[in-house]
């Protein structure tokens, strides 16, 4: 064995350690130039990106870093959207109530369920978090007084101790960006902590961790519950991006979605969930704007990405920077 | 002798009709090293995984340093102090070499419901970690990966790991499994270091390194304790010569 298997990630500089703040100002940036176009259309294009990227960045935290990959990440998405519906459908709409109300809703779903799902393993957890999602999916829709399968309108964004901040579409954006960017620092804290690094060693071998002493199943379940809680805080920002609550935000679909951009972004690194999100987001967008059918051209970029990219977006900029040379 | 570390009491195992664990019955004394021999199929890992828990004997009982266990998840045997190699390699292959035992210090070191602050840069985990690296000559390829290691190092990885859980117990499946001649006379050489510091249950094919190493031996043999005692003396065992060692010594 020679010294090229010495790998020493602390001391090897490359260029991707500069990628997630190259991400960052490029979003804090996106409003400038927003400004010299379509600037309400783009700036609510960026802030779901956003949104999205915190949700994706959620399911890569537990499926990237613990091997738990979740089918059902969407409906954390929908509790936080629906937290926010319906209290403003009584009245309550300030953020200090609504933003815990939605992260408590998803904590304790996220706790119970994963009480559940984690007592399996691989395509059976798959199975297990996807009928809890089709679950929540179906309960929304039949909530006949806040729209059922219609969903509802939200009358005003969240307010703040009375006043409407939100409102204004910069400081919501910047307001977005911020809870992404606490998501993004607080998920990579957890990654490198003492219980980051109990979560990842159960993904990597269960058994021996069991054997050194450690309750796999408790560490597991409160990384469901993190991953759960950023997917309400996705979900509570959008319902006050779009205004509106609806159960397709839970659908399968859009699970299915947030695996996709995971994996489109390069799954394990974090940051890449939010170029994945970007990504499908902004594909969606133009190719949609050329053609109905886009998902016929975007599913073979997507084969391709996984098929020769793999570590998605991320992985071939690795590749192509020749970082990999050490493989 | 004072109180044993380790008591088996008439330990039953089946599966569907396949005895593989057949009334054993087992003490273990504070610092011995208790070598447990027999052949293929004898119900040695059997053993093995009911004394730390991923197995679940089907009768009879397991009292570690007084307290029953027998009911006891392997996650909380391993907070008693009972530690365990695997005969098949069972490290983290993606976590460096230090990493790995890292993570044993850190299940007796502190909580590891810490949220913040880098693990990898905590000197309270890294040094005892890299003293059990060490201690099975393993320091100089603490940054490796685990799955960069040869299957040799492997081994001594699985032990450091052991170690450095500071156990009371020390259950070894077959240490030097695969391993060349060179190999495995580094790692007799170990565990002669570690002998009287450690009580060990070593489970063994090299008959060599046992006579070398045990103080006591147990044959199994279809999961029954055929003799058990000095190596002496169950060298001498007409009962283990004729079933067992017969072809092994000539």
């Amino acid at each position: 064995m020679t010294d090229t298997t010495l790998i020493a990630p602390q001391r090897k500089p490359h260029a991707l350690e500069l990628a997630p703040v190259f991400i960052f100002l490029v979003l804090a940036l996106a409003p400038v130039a927003a400004a010299f176009g379509p600037e309400t259309y783009l700036l609510g294009l960026f802030t779901r990106v956003m949104v999205f990227a915190i949700a994706a960045l959620a399911l890569d935290f537990i499926c990237g870093y613990g091997g738990l990959v979740s089918f059902g990440h969407a409906a954390f998405v929908g509790i936080g959207a629906y937290s926010v519906g319906i209290l403003s459908a009584h009245g309550v709409t300030d953020i200090l109530i609504s933003l815990p109300v939605a992260l408590a809703a998803s904590a304790i779903f996220a706790y119970l369920t994963g009480t559940v799902c984690l007592r399996t393993k691989s395509v059976y957890f798959i199975m297990i978090t996807l009928a809890f999602g089709q679950m929540v999916y179906f309960v929304a829709g039949s909530l006949a007084p806040y729209g059922g399968d219609d969903g509802m309108t939200l009358q005003v964004r969240s307010t703040l101790l009375g006043f409407q901040p939100f409102k204004n579409d910069r400081v919501f954006y910047y307001a977005v960006l911020l809870f992404l960017l606490a998501a993004y620092l607080a998920c990579r804290a957890i990654v490198a902590s003492r219980f980051g690094r109990v979560f990842r060693g159960a993904k990597e071998n269960p058994v021996r961790m069991a054997t050194i002493g450690y309750d796999v199943f408790k560490y597991q379940r409160i990384a469901y519950v993190i991953a759960g809680m950023i997917g309400g805080l996705a979900g509570f920002l959008l319902a006050n991006v779009v205004e509106f609550v609806s159960p397709a935000y839970m659908s399968w679909q859009r699970s299915g979605e947030l695996i996709i951009m995971v994996l489109f972004g390069g799954i394990g690194t974090l940051y890449g969930a939010i170029v994945g999100a970007a990504a499908f987001l902004l594909l969606e967008d133009g190719l949609g704007s050329i053609t109905e059918n886009w998902k016929l051209i975007f599913g073979p970029m997507l084969v391709l990405i996984v098929l020769f990219a793999r570590g998605g977006v991320v992985g071939l900029i690795e590749r192509l920077t020749g970082r990999a040379g050490r493989g | 002798m004072a109180d044993p570390v380790l008591q088996l009491t008439n330990l039953r195992k089946s599966f569907g009709g396949l005895v593989v664990t057949d009334g054993v019955t087992l003490d273990i004394g504070a610092g011995e090293l208790h070598a447990v021999i027999g052949p293929n199929g004898a119900g040695k890992t059997t053993l093995i995984n009911q004394i730390s828990g991923l197995l679940a004997p089907d009768d009879g009982a397991i009292v570690f340093n007084g307290t029953n266990v027998t009911a006891l998840p392997s996650n909380k045997r391993a907070e008693l102090g009972l530690a365990r190699s695997f005969q098949i390699t069972s490290v983290l292959p993606k976590f460096s070499a230090l990493e790995n035992v890292a993570l044993a210090v850190q299940a007796r070191s502190g909580s590891s419901y810490k949220f913040a602050g880098a693990a990898a840069r905590e000197a309270e985990l890294n040094d005892p970690a890299f003293a059990a690296l060490e201690e099975v000559g393993l320091s100089t390829r603490a940054d490796v990966l685990a799955a960069h290691l040869s299957h040799g190092e492997k081994r001594a990885l699985e032990l450091a790991i052991a170690l450095a859980m500071q156990p009371k117990l020390l259950l070894l499946d077959e240490p030097m499994a695969g391993t060349g001649h060179e190999e495995g006379a580094r790692l007799v050489g170990v565990l002669q270091r570690l002998k009287g510091r450690f009580s060990m249950l070593l489970v063994e094919h090299d008959m060599n390194a046992v006579f070398a190493l045990a103080d006591r031996i147990s044959v199994l043999t279809y999961g029954r304790i055929l003799a058990s005692g000095a190596p002496a003396a169950v060298r001498a065992d007409p009962a283990v010569v004729t079933a067992y060692l017969g072809d092994e010594l000539e």
